[in-house]
């Protein structure tokens, strides 16, 4: 990162002219030294008429002190701050103005190492110095007042709390225009007072927390999803324990029914939980690229295989045209065939009664599309954006109906993510929908030393 | 921000912006939780914004106790006296504002019993949006002196009452096919134009603004769009 440099800012007095204050530090040290001459003075004159003193003794002492009085430095004023207007303090001004640019450099190559955006004020609330990144939230902050960059009433109340008290302010504040955000402010007290205008007096650091909310958010939204998707089918099992217990003891016909109920009941909070475990593995490894060399149409013919049963159930006909050639891909197993099998689940449980659904796998390109097509109910498009958000369900009782947990698309998207796949949604109410997933195929399987999956 | 105890001129009119800003700072803080409060249907935010508003009152007597000293004191003259006169006409047009954005908040509390249809209430959202940025950049505007920003917020006021507009005529439709949402659509036909209000607030203190950069007056007849005043019933859909 190559240096910074941090805008300047004119360090003089607002309140009074230069004129002012140079004949303010004249004054004073006039006055010192005033009383000074006038005292030796009256003690010469005193010495001479008492006849102790020759004239030209008491000429040259006059001539001394006079001389003292113009020439000699004077001894430290009050003057605070790096930058001093030093009229007729020429011998120890470097010095002075040496150490303070020294310090000032300090500070600034400082700020310009915060990665928040920063700012430093003065006394007055004048906008002294902004980093980078402040400079990107506040384009023109060139010796602005921290009330034309911001009104935000958090920010400004804190500030002036910290001139008041001297103490460290937090504070939280929320801008909506342009963009929604959440901010933490921390303002850090630098000097303390009385200041010259330009002093650095206040440190102000902006932290923007808009993603760190969003993320906390969305895992409360989905821990509260989850668990409400878990305690409803609990809730029917419990009522149905209590009324076997109760009311139904003696009743083998209701006994019969009921437990037929809670099974299925038991049946689908595992699925659920089958499936809130399956998304959270693949989320951790989401990032990892995967390494295997997979053979793609014997992942989908093994899955087909393996769903033949539920399809007869729904009275459905699955068919897979084998593809020619071999379909190679880097991936893993596991989640290849999860993909598969909940893909070609969906379209069996959406599917229309004698309905028939098709899978295909063919090469597009450099990559290889695996489709799943069904001719069922279909989706209408105000839904077709949302289908892979968690828990998102069409028609709640449709879904419920047909055994679904709300996940099976959600793990689809993250694991084609994985993959660095695309999927793409088609589908037409009451004709039909068409799920493609495409993913990059392996150029050569031959470079490759390891063995098939 | 109190500091000197010798104050010149400068620092006088300074601490009147500085004052403007944080009463606008205030007013946009509660206009956009009385937003929130209406698209959430939260209760609570609405009683949060309704309290600030004292608030605000509370700022624009102040302001117009310092403004009304420095004239007495100092009898400002030409751009100092126009200066002084534009800060006391913004921090009116702001307390308007604050009022109006309270009133939506009340609204809010009426109707956060009844679900609220989707899609009246996105229109909604684009309003109170647009009237907060309008809002924004008018502060701004005034903050840093800048005529231009003036200039194009005074002629977007229409944008506000085209929106207006619509969301009046789906108002009206969702009304006559269900007598049930009056109650509900009436109060956000009253929310709707009190943002419609802001907006002409908004366009008020650009035109100020303005005048305090330019010295010109912004012509005449403001570029307005809000036509509802010649819309009756509609006519009932054709079968």
């Amino acid at each position: 990162m190559k240096a910074e440099t941090i805008l300047d800012w004119p360090t003089l007095s607002r309140t009074r002219p230069i004129r002012g204050r140079l004949v303010d530090a004249g004054l004073r040290r006039l006055a010192g030294r005033g009383a000074a001459l006038v005292a030796g003075g009256l003690l010469t004159g005193l010495f001479l008429m008492v006849g102790q003193l020759d004239w030209s003794v008491a000429l040259a002492g006059l001539c001394g002190l006079a001389g003292w009085a113009a020439l000699w430095p004077a001894a430290a004023g009050a003057d605070g701050g790096p930058v001093k207007i030093a009229a007729g303090r020429a011998a120890d001004a470097p010095a002075a103005t040496a150490e303070a640019a020294d310090r000032s450099a300090t500070w600034r190559a400082m700020l310009a190492g915060l990665a928040d955006a920063s700012i430093v004020m003065d006394g007055e609330g004048m906008v002294i110095a902004a980093n980078a990144a402040a400079r990107d939230w506040f384009p023109a902050s060139s010796g602005r007042h921290i009330s034309q960059l911001t009104r935000s009433p958090e920010l400004l109340t804190a500030v002036d709390r910290a001139l008041a008290t001297g103490r460290a302010q937090a504070c939280r504040t929320r801008m909506v225009v342009p963009v929604e955000r959440q901010v933490a402010g921390l303002i850090t007290p630098l000097a303390r007072p009385p200041h010259a205008d330009g002093v650095p007096v206040l440190l102000l650091v902006l932290r923007d927390l808009t993603e760190q909310e969003r993320l906390a958010r969305m895992r409360a939204d989905f821990v509260a999803n989850a668990s409400h998707e878990l305690r409803t089918p609990l809730a029917s099992l419990k009522g149905f324990v209590e009324t076997l217990q109760g009311a139904a003891k003696d009743d083998p016909a209701a006994r019969e029914r009921f437990l037929d109920i809670m099974q299925q009941q038991a049946a689908r909070m595992s699925r659920l939980i089958d499936d809130l475990l399956s998304l959270s593995r693949i989320e951790m490894r989401e990032h990892v690229p995967p390494q295997s060399v997979i053979e793609l149409g014997g992942i989908v013919a093994e899955t087909c295989r393996a769903l033949e049963p539920l399809a007869r159930e729904a009275r459905t006909s699955l068919s897979f045209a084998s593809p020619t050639g071999r379909m190679m891909v880097l991936g893993d197993r596991d989640e290849l065939l999860q993909l598969g099998q909940n893909l070609i689940q969906n379209a069996i449980k959406y599917g229309k009664p004698d309905g028939h659904v098709s899978v295909g796998l063919h090469k597009q390109g450099n990559r290889i599309a695996l489709s799943v097509a069904d001719d069922g109910i279909g989706i209408s498009p105000e839904h077709l954006p949302r289908l892979t958000e968690r828990f998102y369900r069409v028609s709640a009782k449709d879904s419920r109906e047909r055994g679904g947990t709300g996940l099976g698309l959600a793990i689809v998207k993250h694991i084609v993510n994985r993959h660095n796949g695309e999927l793409n949604i088609v589908s037409r109410t009451a004709e039909g929908s068409t799920f493609t997933v495409l993913l990059p195929s392996l150029a050569d399987p031959g470079e490759i030393e390891q063995p098939l999956s | 921000m109190e500091g000197h105890t010798v104050k010149s001129y400068d620092v006088e009119l300074q601490e009147l912006d500085r004052r403007i800003a944080q009463m606008g700072g205030l007013v946009e803080k509660i206009l956009a939780e009385a937003s929130e409060a209406l698209q959430r249907r939260d209760p609570r935010l609405g009683a949060i914004a309704i309290a600030q508003d004292a608030g605000i009152d509370r700022l624009e007597r102040q302001l117009q106790e310092r403004a009304v000293n420095m004239l007495a004191r100092r009898q400002p003259m030409a751009d100092d006296l126009r200066h002084v006169m534009i800060v006391l006409k913004i921090a009116g047009d702001l307390e308007r504002i604050g009022d109006l954005a309270k009133n939506i908040a009340k609204r809010a509390n009426a109707i956060s019993e009844e679900s609220h249809p989707k899609p009246l209430m996105i229109g909604f959202r684009h309003m109170t949006e647009l009237a907060m940025r309008q809002l924004k950049d008018v502060l701004d505007a005034f903050s840093v002196r800048d005529a231009e920003l003036a200039l194009a917020i005074w002629r977007s006021d229409a944008k506000l009452d085209t929106l207006f507009n619509s969301v009046f005529r789906e108002l009206l439709t969702y009304m006559m096919e269900d007598p049930r949402q009056i109650g509900l659509c009436t109060h956000l036909l009253f929310g709707a134009k009190n943002i419609e209000r802001i907006g002409d607030h908004t366009t008020n203190i650009a035109e100020n603004v303005y005048y305090l950069v330019t010295g010109q007056v912004l012509g005449g007849d403001r570029p307005k769009r809000d036509d509802t005043s010649g819309v009756w019933a509609l006519p009932p859909a054709s079968d």
